[in-house]
């Protein structure tokens, strides 16, 4: 207790039950208060980057991550009856994109397109979906190939279109410059021509990379070697 | 050794105004957000925790001192001692600057306290480059709410005045991109507004580009960039130093 206060016990009765009244009043006011139903609710058309980054208070990084928070609450629950599947695609499409302008370093919104909104059922979201991460490819290839490689797979395994999944693999195959990039993402092209029956194609390439000299990792040069013995072994009854 | 006097003064006064219990709080709410927001994240969830917990201490760390400083400008002229330390033989230069260095090292010591939550995800060198980004930054936060506080004498409009200016020059730029765009039409209005925006541009610091939560995520900025950052806060707060001391010269007994 400080010197300039009164001791509590000499406060007046009425101020204390005033006090403890006035509290259960706002407690059972919030208690019976209507809580709000759940309704269909769809993505509204998504501020600009630049609106964003007049609200970010020069904070870029930070408001991106928050609005990618909020892009992902819109889904069933939350007080929302409509699942992410059902949301307007082309919106959430432009809601990322102006995410990553806020941020272009940030994996997240190509995270998001490419691991939750591409992967659902129907056909023609995903292909939005993977049309963003591809066009946004682009931009950064070494930085932003891993979701390009799992839009490659999602084409592959379950659109089944082995063509737009190698459009996508050549991509990579193509931009990407770093070292790190790893082998399976890199020749990913060569495999998908093998599925699709292009194994002259795929041969013919795969030939070209190791005459090349461009592979300088020992196990790398062997499992490709095998890989195109393989494949020649394959085209032989074709001849 | 007068600055220090007035130093001293400034620290003792947070103190005793509970600045003690204030900046720890500000730490465990921030701590508290980051982690919550971890919880929610499906990627990338201590780079969203390290851009959200800098963002709020930042923005926290400038309200405190602008706030403390206008109060403290104001209690003094309540409590008549500001006529008093005038009638000191003491030259209104060394009571405003001394005043305002007291400030200056209040800023300094909330910034080097509001860093240390961050070497939790980021690497050291990242927070010490924004540490010390966020020590200039209050320092100008400091000398504008001194200025507001000792020109407008009222608390609201000098507070208001202070947050005015810090927001507007953390957004200048954003602002200055928006009015410049390709979609903006080619109208007199347009331009005027345009030129307004960019007249603004240059009576304003570009604190969106200093204490940048994108050195944390993404390492240190280079030491020439850091530098034209930094100088350019010093001369905004050597700006409104001169400003304000030119007031204070003016005030009559």
């Amino acid at each position: 207790m400080r010197d300039d206060e009164r001791p509590l016990g000499s406060l007046p009765a009425w101020l204390w039950l005033a006090l403890a009244a006035a509290l259960a009043l706002q407690v059972g006011w919030r208690t019976l208060e209507p809580v709000a139903a759940p309704r269909e609710l769809d993505l509204p058309a998504p501020p600009s980057s630049a609106a964003l980054r007049v609200a970010s208070f020069g904070e870029p990084e930070a408001i991106a991550r928050v609005t990618m928070l909020y892009l992902q609450a819109f889904d069933y629950g939350a007080g929302n009856l409509t699942p992410y599947r059902k949301l307007d695609y082309r919106r959430l499409v432009d809601w990322l994109h102006n995410v990553l302008e806020l941020d272009p370093r940030s994996q997240y919104p190509l995270f998001a397109a490419a691991r939750v909104y591409a992967e659902t059922a129907d056909e023609m979201r995903a292909r939005l979906v993977l049309e963003f991460v591809y066009r946004e490819f682009f931009v950064d290839p070494d930085r932003r190939w891993p979701w390009l490689a799992h839009a490659a797979l999602l084409a592959k395994h379950r659109l089944k279109d082995l063509a737009l999944a190698r459009r996508y693999a050549q991509a990579i195959d193509q931009y990407t410059r770093a070292s790190d990039v790893p082998l399976w993402a890199k020749h990913m092209e060569i495999f998908i021509l093998e599925d699709m029956n292009e194994l002259e194609a795929a041969r013919i390439m795969l030939g070209g990379l190791l005459a090349s000299g461009t592979i300088h990792d020992p196990a790398e040069a062997r499992f490709l070697a095998e890989r195109l013995k393989a494949l020649e072994a394959r085209l032989q009854p074709a001849r | 050794m007068r600055a220090a006097i007035f130093i001293r003064l400034a620290l003792i006064e947070a103190r005793r105004g509970g600045l003690a219990w204030l900046a720890p709080l500000c730490i465990a709410l921030g701590l508290a957000l980051g982690l919550f927001l971890a919880q929610l994240a499906i990627t990338e969830s201590r780079l969203l925790q390290v851009a959200v917990v800098a963002a709020l201490l930042r923005l926290s760390a400038a309200l405190i001192i602008a706030a403390q400083v206008a109060s403290s400008v104001r209690r003094e002229a309540d409590e008549r001692r500001l006529e008093l330390l005038l009638a000191l033989p003491l030259a209104r230069a060394t009571q405003y600057l001394g005043r305002l260095a007291g400030f200056i090292a209040l800023g300094v010591v909330l910034a080097a306290f509001f860093s240390l939550p961050l070497l939790l995800w980021a690497p050291p060198a990242a927070v010490l480059a924004w540490g010390a980004s966020l020590a200039v930054e209050l320092a100008l936060v400091a000398a504008a709410a001194l200025f507001f506080a000792m020109s407008l004498t009222q608390l609201v409009p000098a507070l208001a005045a202070t947050a005015g200016l810090y927001l507007l020059a953390r957004s200048i730029s954003a602002i200055q991109a928006i009015a410049s765009g390709p979609l903006a039409e080619h109208s007199l209005a347009h331009e005027l507004g345009r030129g307004t925006v960019n007249a603004l541009a240059f009576l304003l610091p570009t604190l969106d580009r200093s204490t940048r939560s994108e050195w944390l995520l993404y390492g240190p900025p280079d030491i020439r960039s850091f530098s034209v950052v930094l100088a350019g806060m010093l001369i905004y707060a050597a700006l409104l130093s001169v400003a304000g001391l030119f007031d204070f010269q003016r005030r009559a007994l």
